[in-house]
């Protein structure tokens, strides 16, 4: 997004801070992510090392993938609530066939595709049936949940061969580490960018943010996008569930409680608007990388309880939407 | 200019438009031809926004034909309309104000490479379309940062981007200045050299006049004519349009009757230096009983934000207010409302009636609140004073429990104005109460102004439209760049010596 510097300029005078502010956010999450590394690795010794911040990857990677799902959502303007649970779900349906004997190559498809169909559901009440985002996602949320113990009550082991071995293919760099599901992550995270930024599909994802009943006069495909934005999400949360299989080496229908909220915090926290329409897929990711920052501060720190971790989550959240809020209160 | 011979692109015969149990639109018939613009003129509910969106397939038509370029069409929406060429531009402006320029005029049309955006192409093709349209801006800021008439032209640039051969403005200039419309106009007329067909909706008359050669006039949703501009004076026009005489009308350009003012009178309300950083220049201003005070000013010189200070909506930085003499500070509206101060703001539906609670709901409002919510009105008084406020302002339909958003835009502005009489004020301000509404309510509330100053409430009247404001203030504030320029009287003053204050020399 670059145009000609001068003509830029010039524009900046008459409209002083406006185009900076819509990257605001973002930045300001960028500047709490690098004070937080600086304050890290001033304080302990081996906290800025290639082997932390790629475990900062590797222990978040199916978040990022939820976090870029959820983006997709919160830009229309909705919110997704069953992300945590139909991770749940695409886990134990993974396990569970992995179990019964069926390769990789049918079960992931299989596993992924059920986010899918659960996104494309949500999309239908929220679009044809005008049912509330918030309330159509708490039902998809129970109902993904209650299938997951439905499938198997008990924690199931992977144990497929050729399973483990994706799950442990590991790339290394010097110091630096790259799982397979790290990759798969920050594939995600470019997809999810180049589809926002440069497809007719993203657009409209903001557009309808911006205001739905303008997107539909102005002639864009709202109903598609909406139910589309929705199976993203949806389809984003079966692939971190089946990231979280390969990371846990199990399924359990117990996984990703509250993980759902985890991902808004992340997306909310890298500077997206609630209210839709402004915000960016980076941004969720560097949010991401703020959450798991903060667990391993708490870590490292050694006599901290871990809860700190959930105590400074809700003071971040709060600055940073009071910092939105300021920010959209001096555009108007 | 009108080529009489051209084969019309819209042919509309014969439409129906039933919301039951009302017949919205009764076998209307409707020819636009290419190179014309065509004013589709009707009061408030005559028909003329049920008409625009049969015909861009917003609603279906429950009887009749419409033929574009010679060939039967049912639009399924806006989309689809816009694919065969016929492109809205509606009164609030309908594009997204997060996204760039660009983009609100590309997308649907936009550049593709490799199956995604191609943003330079994008910025390139948007930036020639904004010059054809003589806009100097940035592409790629976003919308949101223009003001209102910026991006009023950009949904016209929008509508121009696919193959137009229908462009449908309706109520474009509501909330432009001068400047802006007859910018606006300069870029119809461009349209129309260039073969559009321009199919334009306005409520005033001046604005139809000037730059229509063609009208089609509704009445109740029935076809009353279609007449050549050049063929018919406005007087004819009005009569047309509200289907009943000149009467109303004339009793409104009559009624400025200017009582003397008692010499050594106390100001109701005496303001000194009020003012707020970033809203309006301190001012003095004094308001007596039984006088109507005109704002004039363009859009963005501080009316409103005059009216504001006044009634406690903002709260002042500097200054003093005095209430019948005694110094005041006026922090909200209900202190406002606390010392018989009204205030109408011009949003309307925004800041205005509660659109969702019937006519009497409405009504009741204020005057509940003041007393508070462990005392409710007895429903028996609640019910005369809501029949005697339909009857006197004419409300229609007179159904105290109508919803108000079935109500057309001038009865609402009514409601909104018996909810202020029912308090009693001793001032009123009133900020646009005739923006958006019809020939015939507009004089009905101008002449209700009149009465109630002769009663002996004195009233602030904020109107974009300079004529109205002349005819009906005793004294005319004039506001120039959030400053209060000047002080004139209403009876000798003229529209250019306004316009001349306005504009202030030199400063454009």
């Amino acid at each position: 997004m670059t145009t000609s510097a001068p003509a830029r300029a010039t524009r900046a005078l008459k409209i002083p801070t406006r185009l900076d502010r819509r990257y605001l956010p973002v930045l300001g999450t960028f500047v709490v992510l690098a004070l937080m590394l600086v304050l890290g690795g001033t304080r302990y010794e081996n906290f800025l090392t290639p082997a932390v911040v790629s475990n900062l990857f590797i222990n978040n990677a199916h978040l990022i993938v939820l976090a870029v799902g959820m983006t997709f959502v919160i830009l229309t303007g909705g919110i997704d609530l069953s992300v945590g649970s139909v991770l749940a779900l695409s886990t134990v349906v993974t396990a569970a066939l992995l179990q019964a004997g069926l390769p990789p190559a049918v079960v992931i498809p299989l596993a992924v595709g059920a986010g899918t169909v659960i996104g494309l559901a949500h999309g239908v009440m929220v679009h044809y049936f005008q049912v509330q985002p918030f309330v159509a996602t708490l039902a998809g949320m129970f109902f993904a949940r209650g299938l997951c113990f439905l499938i198997a009550p008990e924690s199931i082991a992977i144990e497929n061969a050729s399973f483990v071995e994706l799950a442990s293919w590991v790339q290394i760099f010097g110091g630096w580490r790259m799982s397979s599901s790290v990759l798969i992550a920050l594939v995600v995270v470019g997809l999810g960018f180049l589809v926002l930024h440069f497809t007719r599909f993203g657009r409209t994802v903001y557009a309808i943010g911006g205001g739905e009943q303008s997107a539909l006069l102005m002639g864009l495909p709202v109903a598609r996008t909406k139910v589309l934005a929705y199976m993203v999400s949806g389809t984003c949360a079966g692939l971190g569930g089946l990231l979280f299989a390969m990371y846990s080496r199990s399924g359990y229908s117990l996984t990703g409680v509250a993980m759902e909220l985890d991902a808004i915090a992340a997306v909310v926290i890298g500077g997206t608007l609630l209210t839709g329409g402004t915000g960016f897929v980076l941004g969720s990711v560097l949010g991401v990388l703020v959450l798991g920052l903060i667990q391993t501060i708490i870590t490292f720190e050694g006599t901290l309880s871990s809860w700190w971790t959930k105590i400074v989550i809700g003071v971040l959240l709060l600055i940073f939407v009071a910092l939105q809020r300021i920010l959209t209160l001096r555009r108007t | 200019m009108t080529q009489q011979t051209a084969p019309a692109v819209v042919e509309m015969t014969g439409i129906s438009v039933e919301f039951p149990p009302v017949r919205a639109l009764d076998g209307v018939d409707f020819r636009l031809r290419p190179g014309e613009i065509h004013a589709l003129m009707g009061e408030n509910g005559a028909g003329k926004s049920t008409l625009i969106k049969a015909l861009t397939g917003i609603h279906s038509p429950t009887a009749g034909t419409i033929l574009v370029d010679g060939v039967e069409r049912r639009f399924t929406g806006p989309a689809d309309a816009r694919a065969h060429g016929v492109s809205t531009v509606y009164q609030e402006v309908n594009l997204c104000e997060n996204l760039t320029v660009a983009e609100n005029i590309m997308l649907g049309a936009e550049p593709r490479l490799l199956g995604g955006l191609h943003w330079p192409a994008m910025r390139r093709q948007a930036a020639s379309h904004l010059k054809r349209m003589g806009l100097d801006i940035d592409p790629s800021s976003s919308l949101g940062s223009h003001s209102l008439a910026v991006q009023q032209l950009v949904a016209i640039c929008r509508a121009t981007v696919s193959d137009c051969k229908v462009l449908i403005l309706d109520e474009p200039t509501s909330s432009l200045d001068t400047d802006e419309v007859a910018h606006l106009f300069t870029v119809m007329r461009q349209l129309r050299s260039d073969g559009v067909a321009i199919l334009f909706v306005s409520h005033f008359l001046d604005q139809v006049y000037e730059v229509s050669d063609r009208m089609t006039v509704l009445r109740n949703g029935s076809l009353v004519g279609e007449y050549a501009t050049a063929d018919l004076p406005p007087a004819e026009l009005v009569q047309h349009m509200i289907g009943r005489s000149m009467e109303v009308l004339e009793a409104a350009e009559e009624v400025v009757e200017h009582a003397e003012r008692p010499a050594g009178a106390t100001p109701l309300l005496q303001v000194v230096g009020l003012g707020r950083k970033g809203s309006v220049q301190p001012f003095d201003l004094d308001l007596y009983e039984g006088e109507v005070v005109g704002l004039a000013g363009l859009l963005g010189s501080g009316r409103t934000e005059l009216a504001r200070l006044l009634t406690g909506a903002d709260r002042a930085d500097v200054g003093q207010t005095r209430v019948a003499g005694q110094v005041t500070r006026l922090r909200t509206p209900r202190a406002a409302m606390g010392h018989g101060i009204a205030y109408t703001s011009e949003d309307r539906k925004g800041e205005g009636v509660v659109d969702g609670l019937t006519v009497r709901e409405n009504i009741v409002l204020a005057l509940q609140a003041r007393r508070g919510w462990m005392r409710p009105l007895p429903r028996k008084q609640v019910d005369e004073l809501v029949a005697s406020y339909i009857q006197q302002l004419g409300i229609r339909p007179a159904d105290p429990e109508a919803l108000l958003r079935n109500l057309s835009g001038g009865n609402q502005q009514k409601v909104l104005l018996a909810r202020w009489l029912a308090t009693a004020p001793q001032l009123l301000v009133l900020d646009e109460p005739t923006r958006g509404i019809d020939v015939g309510a507009k004089a009905e509330i101008q002449k209700l102004v009149a009465d109630l100053a002769v009663e002996g409430m004195s009233v602030v009247f904020i109107s974009a439209e300079l004529e109205e404001v002349l005819r009906i203030s005793h004294r005319i504030a004039v506001m120039r760049d959030r400053r209060k320029v000047a002080e004139i009287d209403g009876g000798g003053a003229t529209m250019d010596q306004v316009v001349d204050l306005i504009a202030g020399g030199g400063t454009r």
